[in-house]
């Protein structure tokens, strides 16, 4: 692979102002301003339907804004004069017609910039595909659909990778595939911004996150700032009477969550102060367990109030 | 700091005429491209030839003439024009169906050389490989129907012959006519314009409505029958509409012979424009509008 070409200094290289998009009632993202640095990973992190695709697609220039503006290097994406060599994107949903072999998909695409021959062979063998580089993309697997579209992303050669939800759907392999590549970009110096709604995912990868919940940001910070925020301490707390117990934790600023009946995991207090309310109760304790919360229990502690359809466990399991 | 200086290749941008040449792989690519072709050739020119043949076999033997011979070995067109509207119709819809609108406004994301890219692209295979197979199916249609001989006497009146009265007392005729006679190379010309034509309309439609489905029935419901509709209207308004639904109109081009239920050949094929320049025009408009 080329190397990448040494980027002047940049304040941003995606900026969102206020996007704003609604469809009818439903506000999909909502006054979304964030700035992905030059040169990092950006972790673009929320739960499904949280407006991820749609901030990425309108800063594609594919969909209008309803409100706000987005910048790719300074300029909307609709005025780069060469928008395959400055950003690289892969949507979410395959953007391949099914019914034309890879070469010609990317030979179509170079030829809209005047790239030639050479580079679409190059990243056909970047990700694999020369073997299968002439037949129908119809036959393609999820996994080699993928990697196709990588291929369309780099075609250009650019600095700026945007990609939705790389890794959904595939197997195994292909997840690893996917990683390893991120990873050798991300050491060329690229700047990438990825979307999941996995954070085990970002967590591998990324080194700052904008996290986002029913279209509005939700947090914007590097990976560390994260953890160390995000990651206070829980308190596995098991008892026979978990419902009366958690009535009784209940307060500003705690928040209670249960997987299994006879068990509820606590933040916002420590296990003396549960201890003591649970003694003052007269609650006789099983476990009392304080831990430190997973980068993943972080992420959902964050974006609870924010899933939209969220499930009902919680609760039920009271 | 601009972009161009992130891209000290500047000589890669997007243009027109690239966006032409990316239109053409993509349409080269697609096997659909290559059937649709096939089958409108086949059906044009076979169907001219097979026609020269039945009216050429009945009229030796029961008399009479043809009096637009032309207009004649060029029916197969009527048929061939729902391959070539279909094909015009896939040409966008099947992007959208498929995802791939979104990786090209991706690489070309003013739309606008995607949109003329297509129309360029079409209208130039189009045109000329219909023109060759309206050539083929007027010179084998006429070599069939110069077969065939009649006798009987031409009535000749000041805009050719407007009559024939058939009988041994004539002359014997041969039924086929040459390349030289008169409007016979512009309505080759015709129909290959009139194909070129529907099938943009299909570009059009399929633009409008980015869905397969619906933007077939939304070009044969206008081209195929509106002129049916138009038979419920009353006679004297029914004359006046008709010729300027699309399929008279467009097809005004290709007779030899004029007719009071026609307008005339670039007026007809003039106004069909204005039924492709329209709904271009407004798949413009909401390709530059809509989201992807």
């Amino acid at each position: 692979m080329r190397l990448p070409r040494k980027l002047p200094s940049l304040r941003c290289v995606i900026e969102a102002v206020g996007l704003t998009k609604r469809y009818g009632e439903k506000v999909a993202v909502d006054g979304l301003s964030f700035e992905v640095q030059p040169g990092i990973v950006t972790g673009f992190l929320g739960p499904n339907g949280a407006g991820k695709s749609t901030t990425m697609r309108m800063l594609l220039g594919l969909d209008r804004p309803t409100a706000g503006s987005a910048s790719i290097n300074g300029r909307p994406y609709e005025r780069l004069r060469a928008p395959l060599c400055e950003v690289g994107a892969l949507l979410e949903a395959r953007a391949i017609h099914t019914g034309r072999s890879a070469r010609n998909h990317l030979l179509a695409l170079a030829a809209t910039h005047g790239i030639g021959r050479r580079r679409v062979d190059e990243v056909l063998d970047l990700v694999g595909l020369t073997q299968v580089a002439g037949k129908r993309v119809g036959g393609f697997s999820l996994g080699m659909g993928q990697r196709l579209g990588i291929a369309s992303a780099l075609l250009g050669d650019p600095h700026t990778l945007i990609l939705d939800e790389p890794v959904n759907g595939l197997d195994p392999e292909g997840i690893l595939w996917i990683r390893t590549l991120l990873r050798s970009l991300a050491a060329e110096g690229r700047t990438i911004f990825v979307s999941s709604h996995l954070m085990s995912e970002m967590s591998l990868t990324a080194s700052h996150l904008i996290v986002v919940g029913q279209g509005r940001l939700i947090a914007d910070a590097s990976m560390s700032e994260f953890t160390a925020s995000a990651g206070r301490t829980v308190v596995r707390v098991r008892t026979d009477e978990a419902p009366r117990l958690r009535d009784l934790l209940a307060a500003d600023g705690v928040s209670v969550t249960s997987t299994e009946r006879d068990l509820l995991t606590v933040s916002g207090l420590s296990s003396a102060e549960i201890g003591k309310v649970a003694a003052e109760a007269r609650i006789a304790l099983v476990e009392l367990t304080p831990q430190q919360a997973s980068l993943e229990e972080a992420f959902m502690e964050l974006t609870r109030d924010a899933v939209e359809f969220g499930t009902p466990m919680e609760e039920a399991a009271l | 700091m601009t972009s161009i200086a992130m891209n000290p290749d500047a000589r890669l941008a997007v243009t027109q005429s690239r966006a032409v040449v990316s239109e053409w792989i993509k349409f080269r690519s697609l096997r659909s491209t290559w059937w649709s072709i096939g089958i409108a050739l086949l059906i044009s020119i076979g169907l001219g030839i097979l026609f020269s043949d039945l009216r050429g076999n009945d009229l030796a033997s029961h008399g009479g003439f043809e009096p637009d011979q032309t207009a004649l070995t060029l029916r197969g067109f009527y048929l061939a024009q729902l391959a070539v509207g279909v094909l015009g119709v896939l040409f966008i819809s099947g992007e959208y169906s498929t995802g791939m609108i979104r990786a090209t406004l991706s690489a070309v994301p003013k739309r606008v050389p995607v949109w003329a890219g297509k129309i360029a692209i079409f209208a130039a295979v189009i045109f000329a490989v219909t023109l060759v197979a309206a050539f083929i199916a007027f010179l084998g249609g006429q070599a069939v129907l110069s077969a065939y001989q009649v006798h009987g006497i031409f009535l000749s009146g000041p805009n050719g012959n407007i009559g024939f009265s058939p009988g041994s007392a004539g002359t014997v005729h041969s039924l086929g006519v040459s390349i030289s006679h008169p409007g016979s190379i512009r309505a080759i010309f015709g129909a290959a314009l009139y194909m070129v034509g529907i099938g943009l309309l299909g570009l059009g439609c399929g633009f409008i409505l980015r869905n397969t489905g619906g933007a077939i029935a939304a070009l044969f419901g206008l081209v195929l029958v509106l002129p049916l509709l138009a038979q419920a209207l009353p006679g004297s308004m029914q004359q006046h509409v008709t010729k300027y639904l699309p399929l008279i109109a467009g097809t005004a081009g290709m007779n030899t012979v004029s007719s009071t239920d026609q307008l005339a050949p670039w007026a007809g094929l003039g106004v069909f424009a204005l039924y492709v320049v329209a709904a271009l025009g407004i798949g413009l408009l909401v390709l530059r509008r809509r989201d992807a």
